[in-house]
C-alpha cells in the first residue's frame, strides 16, 4: 500500500525539541526519536511506523506550536 | 487527497517575532506543559470563532511571553494581578472574551487575593491556572502548590509542613465560593488526560461566550527541567505524586450563574458634570472649544527628567481638553527621576484616539541634544521640530520638516526659573500650530501647576514665548 492510502503525521524537525511526549502518547507506537539533531541541538522525533489512525493524541500532547500536523487519508471513493 | 485533520491553530502567529532566536519555536523548555495548554486554548479560540474579540491577560512567570504566540489582544499584567485586570476589561468591554492565564506562583502566591475576589464577584472571565508545583522561571523555588517532601531550590530537604505549610489546593479554595459557575482540575499526565483538559478548556471558554460567569480550570502541568526529570518521567511523576495531592475532576458545573447581572442600560448614568462636582473640580473647568485642528497632532516631547517634559505634556493635554478636543498623554521615563531621559506622547484630535502611543510624531519638541538625535528621524515629513537650542547646539538636519530653534533654557534662566523653559517651547508651538490658544493656556496653567507661586513665572514664560514668536516667525 502506498502512502496515499494511509494516515500519517508530519513532524517539523525545526520545531521539535525531542521531548518524546508524542511517543508516549501514540497508541500505535508510530513515532520514534531519530538519530539526527536539528539546529537547536535536539534529537527530533520522526514518524516511523505507518499504523497511524490520525487520532491526534500526539498533536494534542505536543508542547510545541505546529510541530506536528496530522493528515487523514482520503475516504474510499473520494 | 489527504485532508489535514490537526494543525497549528490560526490564533497562534505563523512565526514568532521574539527577541531570542527561533522564530518557529516557543521559548518553553522541551516537554513543558505550557505549550500544550497554549495549543489547546488556541484551538478552542479558533473553534469558538472568538479570535478577534479575545483579550489574553498573561502573567509573570514562564508564560509571560504568551503575547509572542497568541494572535489576540494581550495585556501583560503585574505579578498576580491578571484577574483584577481581566475584571476591569470585563466591566468596560462587554463583548471581549477575557482569558487570565496564570501560574502557581502568580495565582496561588502573590495573586491569591486577586483570584479569590475576582472569583467571589463571579466575573464573567475564564481563568486558566497552570499548576506545576514549582517556580519555573526563577529557577525552581518552592511554590504554594509544592507538595510535601518535594525538593526544590528553597526546600532542599523537601517541603516540610511544619516549616513551609501545606500545598494549597486552589480549585478547592475557589469551590468554597458561591459565585463561580465552573471549576475543574485537569492534568497533562497522559494523552487521555490531555483530551479531558481540552474539554475543560473549551467548556470554560464556552461559558464565557454564553455569559454564564466565572470559570476556573486548574491544569496540573509538568516542569521537567525544574523537577530535574525527562519530559516522559515528569509526566509519570505528575500522575503518581501530584494527582494524589490535587485530585483531578470537576468540582462544579452550574447550568447558569448564581445571580443575575445588573443590566447597565437600566442603571441611571451619572453625568460627567456630576462626577466633577463630586470630585470638587466642577467649577474650575475651562471651556474654550474654538479651535479647529488642521490635522491630528501626534506630539512627542522629549528631554532630561526634571526639564518639565512630562508636566508640559500634561499641560498641553489639559489645554486640549479645555478646547473640547480629544487627547491622550503617555509618559515614558527611565528609573531615574532627574537627569535621566524622559519623553511624553500626546495626541490631540477631533475624533476618538485609538492608541496613546506616538511612534512617528508630526510634532517633536526636544529639550536637549540626545533627544534630538533620538527622535529627529521619526518625525513624519511635513511635521515640525521645536528645539531647545540652548542645550542642543546643532541644527535640525532634516529638510522635509519645519524647524524652530529657540534658546528656551537661556530665556527661562533670564526670567529667573530654568524650569519654565518647556512652557516657552509649548507657547511657540501653540502659536505656530494653532492647536491650542494662548488664552486657554493662560487659563489652564493655574489649574495645572501644583505650586501656585510659580503661576506668575509661567505666565511670564508665555509672554517670552509670544515675544520670541513675534520676532522670529
Amino acid at each position: 500500500m502506498g502512502l496515499e492510502e494511509k494516515n500519517f503525521i508530519e513532524i517539523n524537525p525545526k520545531r521539535c525539541k525531542g521531548c518524546a511526549a508524542c511517543i508516549v502518547a501514540c497508541p500505535h507506537g508510530c513515532i520514534e526519536i531519530g538519530s539526527e539533531i536539528n539546529q537547536m541541538g535536539y534529537q527530533f522525533a520522526r514518524f516511523a511506523v505507518r499504523k497511524c489512525i490520525a487520532c491526534g493524541l500526539c498533536f494534542y500532547t505536543c508542547p510545541e506550536f505546529g510541530a506536528i500536523t496530522v493528515y487523514k487519508k482520503p475516504r474510499k471513493g473520494a | 487527497m489527504h485532508t489535514i485533520k490537526h494543525q497549528k491553530a490560526r490564533s497562534l502567529y505563523p512565526t514568532f517575532e521574539r527577541k531570542a532566536p527561533g522564530a518557529d519555536v516557543s521559548h518553553y523548555c522541551p516537554g513543558c506543559g505550557h505549550g500544550t495548554v497554549h495549543n489547546l486554548i488556541a484551538e478552542a479560540i479558533d473553534d469558538l470563532g472568538i479570535q478577534d474579540r479575545t483579550i489574553f491577560c498573561s502573567p509573570v512567570g514562564c508564560s509571560v511571553f504568551a503575547y509572542y504566540y497568541f494572535d489576540v489582544g494581550n495585556i501583560q499584567c503585574a505579578h498576580g494581578r491578571a484577574p483584577a485586570v481581566a475584571s476591569a476589561i470585563r466591566r468596560t468591554n462587554e463583548e471581549a472574551i477575557v482569558i487570565s492565564y496564570q501560574g502557581d506562583g502568580d495565582l496561588a502566591g502573590i495573586g491569591m487575593s486577586q483570584i479569590v475576589h475576582a472569583a467571589n464577584r463571579g466575573e464573567n472571565i475564564t481563568v486558566f491556572f497552570i499548576n506545576n508545583a514549582i517556580y519555573g522561571m526563577t529557577g525552581g523555588q518552592m511554590a504554594p502548590t509544592t507538595i510535601l517532601g518535594q525538593k526544590t531550590v528553597t526546600t532542599p530537604e523537601g517541603r516540610n509542613a511544619a516549616n513551609e505549610g501545606f500545598p494549597i489546593g486552589m480549585a478547592e479554595i475557589i469551590s468554597s465560593l458561591q459565585a463561580p459557575v465552573f471549576i475543574e482540575r485537569v492534568s497533562l499526565a497522559n494523552a487521555a488526560k490531555v483530551m479531558k483538559a481540552r474539554m475543560a478548556i473549551r467548556k470554560a471558554l464556552r461559558n464565557q461566550v454564553d455569559k454564564k460567569g466565572f470559570s476556573f480550570v486548574e491544569i496540573l502541568s509538568p516542569c521537567p527541567v525544574n523537577w530535574k526529570m525527562t519530559a516522559v518521567e515528569a509526566r509519570r511523576w505528575l500522575e503518581n505524586n501530584l494527582e494524589p495531592v490535587f485530585p483531578v475532576g470537576n468540582l462544579r458545573d452550574l447550568p447558569k450563574g448564581p445571580f443575575d447581572r445588573v443590566d447597565k442600560k437600566k442603571v441611571a448614568r451619572i453625568s460627567n458634570k456630576k462626577i466633577l462636582e463630586i470630585l470638587g473640580v466642577g467649577e474650575e473647568e475651562v471651556h474654550a472649544g474654538t479651535v479647529q485642528l488642521q490635522e491630528e497632532q501626534n506630539i512627542k516631547i522629549a528631554g532630561f527628567g526634571g526639564q518639565g517634559v512630562l508636566s508640559t505634556g500634561i499641560l498641553l493635554a489639559n489645554c486640549a481638553i479645555a478646547e473640547g478636543l480629544k487627547t491622550t498623554w503617555l509618559p515614558s521615563y527611565g528609573a531615574e527621576m532627574r537627569g535621566g531621559t524622559a519623553n511624553a506622547s500626546i495626541n490631540i484630535s477631533h475624533t476618538t484616539i485609538g492608541s496613546p502611543i506616538v511612534s512617528f510624531p508630526n510634532v517633536l519638541m526636544v529639550m536637549n541634544l540626545p533627544s534630538l538625535d533620538a527622535f529627529e528621524d521619526t518625525v513624519r515629513p511635513g511635521g515640525a521640530i521645536y528645539v531647545n537650542s540652548s542645550l542642543a547646539p546643532r541644527k535640525v538636519r532634516r529638510e522635509d520638516v519645519a524647524a524652530y530653534h529657540i534658546p528656551v533654557s537661556d530665556m527661562a534662566n533670564n526670567l529667573g526659573a530654568i524650569q519654565s523653559a518647556s512652557v516657552i517651547l509649548l507657547t511657540v508651538y501653540a502659536l505656530v500650530s494653532g492647536a491650542i490658544t494662548i488664552e486657554t493656556l493662560q487659563k489652564v496653567i493655574p489649574l495645572s501647576i501644583k505650586r501656585k507661586n510659580l503661576v506668575d513665572l509661567n505666565m511670564r514664560a508665555i509672554e517670552a514665548g509670544i515675544a520670541w514668536y513675534g520676532e522670529n516667525c
